[in-house]
């Protein structure tokens, strides 16, 4: 492997077994699959209820504002990893049963949901009523307003929070190994029990979520820049 | 509920509450090494020298970028291997706690620091204040203000990422937890549910407060 003899010149990675890492790549590619899949989910579910939330929040609905207020404390007071244990162990005692991979979603869902719901709130709340007002004096209606003047400027200053919270959450699901699903984590500590390739492993560990996580930053200080009109 | 008296069976909230010192401890150990230590990396992120910059830089991207978990393993399982240093899983968390607090608390530090104006020196030196009054007289205090919210903040994030420790095998509250369902297993086949309750609730008690503390913080600092 040509790599492999350039990299030998470097110390550390000079005692790499680059076969082994040639070897088990595709196992981490397949891990990689199962946690992106989950986290994807887990966004997409998170920022449903994230929306909904700040919905009930900004138009004050009685009740509901003080579930909602209650599962955002909840939600945020408590990690993850129990999270999924009560979801996974302790539900079926209750006759809910679900599997791992719906477990982990639910519990993902469960944790971003009131994170996503600051984020978007965040949003929101930084689009002052004089833009309302100026909206309507120009003659547009509730929708107009809200696509061409709220949801503008809202995105801008949501956006980087909702990034944030992708990379949160994608960087979460690495307890999902917890409940037994052979995701990074769980590929990794098999290996390591297994072939004792300690190095190796976790390089290939650290690789794969760098490859996973670097691009989203990137994208999102990009986006970042480009929605800035509020600021602008 | 049946099942609800396995919490009551002598011993076992005590058995709780001690795996949850256990990971309160590596909390506020790392918390308690990450103030120094974050000041320290907060300030040598202002500096201008451009070597200091960039090793800064990756010590932040690196910790931020990687899920807590990898970091666990990587001083778990790798510097052992790497280096002949085992360390056990207690020891292994606090390192991983103190680097990552270190991190964020140091880039939260250059952020208030960087936040003064510099009309604020300034006008300091026009004053008549040597360097180190301008700083402990005019830069600190209004640093301290934009700092403490978000700190407490970051305190919480440690206490709850805590729980991590029990998937490097280190014996807390989840851990006991699992032993004492385990062993009340036929007597109690419900204990899963009330034990992981009885966790979930014990943690949210310990970072609700924390959490007000911060908001409560961020409005009287706000005026």
């Amino acid at each position: 492997m040509d790599g492999g003899a350039i990299a030998a010149g470097i110390p550390f990675f000079g005692t790499l077994d680059w076969d082994f890492i040639a070897e088990n790549t595709p196992v981490f590619i397949e891990a990689a699959g199962v946690t992106l899949n989950i986290s994807f989910w887990g966004i997409v579910f998170s920022l449903l209820l994230g929306l909904v939330c700040a919905m009930i929040l900004e138009l004050r609905i009685p009740v509901a504002r003080q579930i909602t207020l209650a599962y955002i404390e909840i939600s945020r007071g408590t990690p993850l990893l129990i999270q999924l244990f009560l979801i996974f162990f302790g539900l079926p005692k209750l006759g809910i049963r679900w599997s791992p991979e719906l477990s982990a979603i639910i519990g993902l869902t469960f944790l971003g949901g009131s994170y996503m719901c600051e984020a978007i709130r965040a949003g929101l709340e930084s689009v002052g009523s004089i833009q309302y007002e100026s909206a309507q004096v120009l003659g547009m209606g509730r929708l107009q307003t809200m696509r061409f003047i709220v949801i503008p400027q809202a995105i801008s200053t949501s956006l980087p929070g909702i990034v944030a919270n992708v990379i949160f959450l994608i960087k979460e699901s690495s307890v999902v190994s917890g409940i037994a699903l052979a995701d990074l984590m769980y590929q990794a500590k098999d290996l390591i029990g297994m072939t004792y390739d300690t190095a190796e492993t976790l390089l290939l560990l650290v690789i794969t979520y760098a490859v996973i996580l670097l691009p989203i930053s990137i994208i999102g200080t990009i986006l970042e820049r480009r929605f800035d009109y509020a600021r602008r | 509920m049946p099942g609800a008296e396995i919490l009551l069976e002598p011993g076992n909230i005590t058995r709780l509450l001690g795996g949850l010192w256990v990971t309160l401890q590596i909390g506020l150990i790392s918390i308690a090494l990450s103030i120094p230590l974050g000041i320290i990396v907060g300030m040598l992120m202002t500096l201008k020298n451009i070597v200091v910059k960039i090793i800064m830089r990756i010590y932040l991207d690196f910790i931020r970028i990687m899920p807590q978990l990898v970091l666990l393993y990587i001083v778990f399982f790798g510097l052992a291997t790497g280096t002949g240093l085992n360390f056990d899983g207690i020891t292994s968390s606090v390192i991983v706690f103190t680097l990552w607090g270190a991190a964020e608390l140091g880039d939260l530090v250059r952020g208030s620091l960087e936040s003064i104006p510099k009309s604020q020196y300034e006008s300091a030196q026009v004053l008549g204040f040597s360097r180190f009054q301008t700083f402990a007289h005019v830069v600190l205090p209004q640093a301290v203000r934009r700092l403490v919210p978000p700190s407490v903040n970051l305190a919480t994030r440690m206490v709850k990422t805590t729980s991590l420790c029990m998937l490097i095998g280190v014996v807390e509250v989840i851990r006991v937890g699992q032993q004492i369902i385990d062993f009340y297993r036929f007597q109690y086949p419900t204990g899963a549910l009330w034990i992981y309750g009885a966790i979930f609730i014990l943690y949210f008690l310990i970072c609700f407060p924390l959490s007000l503390a911060s908001r409560g913080l961020e409005k009287r600092f706000a005026k």
